[in-house]
């Protein structure tokens, strides 16, 4: 029974920083952009997250600081990907070098010393119930905080009109161009706010999940936050789903080493990339299902006729 | 060809700026970034056995990038390149064979052209993201390399370290003298080069992949096979980060350890887009690209920078480009108030 609670919790911790940065991305997608810099923008997030700690700012602020360096990460792409028209792959891949290098550039001087991590909280009563407390109120908040930020997001892309209006410019910028939205500002809006998404990933990596600083700790975990948008076929619910299964499996393959398993660790580490592309390739058969929920203006610039 | 130059141009700003603000004299640590790791034979044979990797995989990045194949993968293409080879040179029974080169150069290029299969086959055949799947097989092939160096591969006579057992000299390129590390691996790129041009300027399938790229629906419309770009594009890239690898173990390394790539198959990538995806262009993004390399890893032993700041470059580099680019299609115009 510990062993699967021990399983259960990790779980859901490992998933909290792709459930940040895999919505943050869903939020950008829908708008019809694909910034595929996450990684480079969770590398500067828990980056900037670690300085603040080793700075000796409180950990409210050290979470701030890298949401925000995750903002202003994807600011360089949206004023390139909106601004400047260019090709959103190349962008993309632009911010996730750039990320890397400023990030391990940061990082230079950490050392290699772990930091208190960000508390857990025992929820009053509630953590006391067998098994299920310390299975579900035993956690740090932002465990709980990626929870809230899945309702709020769906709440917002499904029943707001500002999801819809978001959502259109998704499917047809020309659309809600004629209609007098203002495209490029909602598209900088939806950016800004993957950015910030992905910085809080990044952040609860280098604050709360590993502790310390490790060069490139994200270790593709921005991009198998990608590779879950569209496992989940564009919608918040998969994209939790998606997380917590790429969280369990991260677990499974730890405890796995913990327990001595006959299979060379690096095989079992390769398990969750492994994964990522079994699993990609199972829901591209389904062409329709992923048609149906895809923003059909994905990745095309979008320039308003004067 | 403007954009690269102001690219570069603004990136050396930028670069200036930065290393003020980081309180070292600008035109100082410019000079030892890029001018004095190029002020001696040495520092000549290392600019040339850096770019050389760089280009040869940009030369067939640009392929696929070309038809709008997006091989993010190269690094871990070199990887199961190096590793196949040095496997050869390793375990081929008789070791001082004039056959053991030949054998693999071929090793390392189907070793990386079938490491690109994959995402090429999951792409044509399952409609797989292709992006996605070669950056995961990059990560995969990381692991490989560590397991392989850690345990199977482990050279018993050395010390407990992670690599494997130096290679025999008949496994090696001859470098041109041996007080430098450059070896005639180079006439491979030079060879890589000339191909591209041929393919992209003289081809029929060459032209057919830029359609494919520029104008999918006119490529289909013409009868030109999508899935003939996508294995076309990934086997090019494959082959040449394969071989590319290859010439790193029978090269300057001489051995696998659990790294053995400073990102020469992410920065290729870069290298494609200044480039301009055609033959001579790449030849001087990967001199300059080979350049970034070089100075930050002089600047890192004399003023004790991190060599960090090589992928920093490397990323405001590729932003200038992009940038650049709009003002080259597009004209600004002042628009009255009331129109």
């Amino acid at each position: 029974m510990d062993l699967f609670i021990a399983i259960f919790t990790g779980t859901i911790i490992a998933a909290t920083p792709l459930i940040f940065a895999a919505l943050g991305e869903l939020v950008v997608e829908k708008s019809g952009v694909l910034n595929l810099g996450i990684e480079g923008m969770m590398l500067m997030g828990a980056a900037f997250a670690f300085w603040a700690i080793v700075a000796g700012l409180p950990m409210p602020v050290a979470i701030l600081a890298g949401a925000l360096a995750g903002a202003a990460a994807s600011l360089l792409f949206g004023v390139l990907a909106l601004t400047f028209l260019t090709n959103q792959y190349a962008a993309g891949l632009a911010l996730a070098i750039f990320g890397s290098g400023v990030s391990a550039f940061l990082g230079r001087n950490f050392g290699s010393a772990p930091i208190d991590a960000l508390k857990k909280i025992y929820i009053p009563y509630l953590s006391d119930i067998p098994v299920i407390g310390p299975m579900l109120f035993r956690f740090d908040p932002m465990v709980y905080f990626a929870i809230i930020m899945f309702f709020v997001i769906s709440w917002f892309l499904y029943r707001t009109k500002g999801g819809l209006v978001l959502r259109t410019i998704g499917e047809s910028p020309e659309t809600a161009h004629a209609i007098g939205y203002p495209v490029i500002r909602i598209r900088y809006l939806a950016v800004l706010f993957g950015g910030l998404m992905a910085g809080l990933a990044g952040a609860y990596l280098s604050v709360a999940y590993t502790p310390l600083w490790v060069e490139n700790m994200t270790a593709g975990k921005g991009w198998i936050s990608l590779a879950l948008v569209v496992f989940a076929t564009w919608r918040p619910l998969r994209v939790l789903l998606g997380a917590w299964l790429f969280g369990g499996m991260t677990i499974l393959q730890l405890q796995g080493q913990a327990l001595g398993i006959a299979v060379p660790s690096e095989l079992l580490s390769a398990l969750p990339y492994l994964a990522t592309i079994v699993v990609l390739v199972i829901i591209s058969q389904n062409r329709q299902m992923l048609a149906l929920h895809f923003p059909a203006s994905l990745a095309k610039p979008f320039r308003p006729a004067t | 060809m403007a954009a690269p130059v102001i690219a570069t141009v603004l990136t050396l700003l930028v670069g200036s700026l930065l290393f003020a603000v980081l309180g070292y004299d600008p035109l100082a640590t410019l000079q030892a970034f890029f001018i004095t790791p190029l002020n001696s034979l040495n520092g000549l044979s290392e600019w040339l056995l850096k770019a050389s990797p760089l280009i040869l995989i940009a030369c067939g990045l640009a392929v696929g990038f070309r038809a709008n194949v997006w091989n993010i993968g190269a690094e871990g293409q070199l990887i199961i390149g190096a590793l196949a080879a040095c496997g050869v040179g390793l375990f081929y029974p008789n070791p001082d064979s004039w056959l053991l080169l030949p054998l693999m150069f071929f090793a390392g290029a189907i070793a990386g052209m079938a490491w690109a299969a994959i995402p090429a086959f999951l792409r044509a055949r399952m409609n797989t993201n292709e992006i996605l799947v070669t950056l995961m097989l990059t990560y995969i092939a990381t692991l490989l390399l560590s397991w392989l160096v850690h345990g199977p591969w482990r050279d018993p006579a050395g010390f407990n370290y992670p690599q494997t057992a130096l290679l025999s000299a008949a496994a090696m390129f001859e470098p041109f003298d041996y007080a430098y590390r450059l070896n005639a691996s180079v006439f491979i790129t030079v060879v890589a080069v000339f191909l591209m041009w041929l393919f992209t300027d003289r081809s029929f399938l060459g032209y057919k992949m830029s359609v494919s790229g520029a104008a999918p629906l006119a490529a289909r419309y013409a009868g030109f096979r999508e899935s003939a770009a996508v294995w076309t594009g990934l086997l090019a890239g494959g082959a040449a980060a394969g071989i590319a690898g290859m010439a790193e173990v029978s090269g300057p390394l001489g051995q696998l350890s659990p790294q053995i790539s400073p990102g020469y198959g992410f920065a290729a990538i870069i290298v494609a887009f200044i480039g301009r995806l055609n033959a001579f262009g790449i030849v001087l993004g990967g001199l300059l690209m080979s350049l970034l390399f070089l100075g930050g890893e002089a600047v890192q032993m004399n003023l004790g920078l991190s060599a960090a700041l090589t992928r920093i470059f490397q990323g405001i580099l590729l932003f200038f480009l992009l940038a650049a680019d709009f003002f080259i299609f597009y004209r600004l115009r002042r628009i009255p108030e009331h129109a």
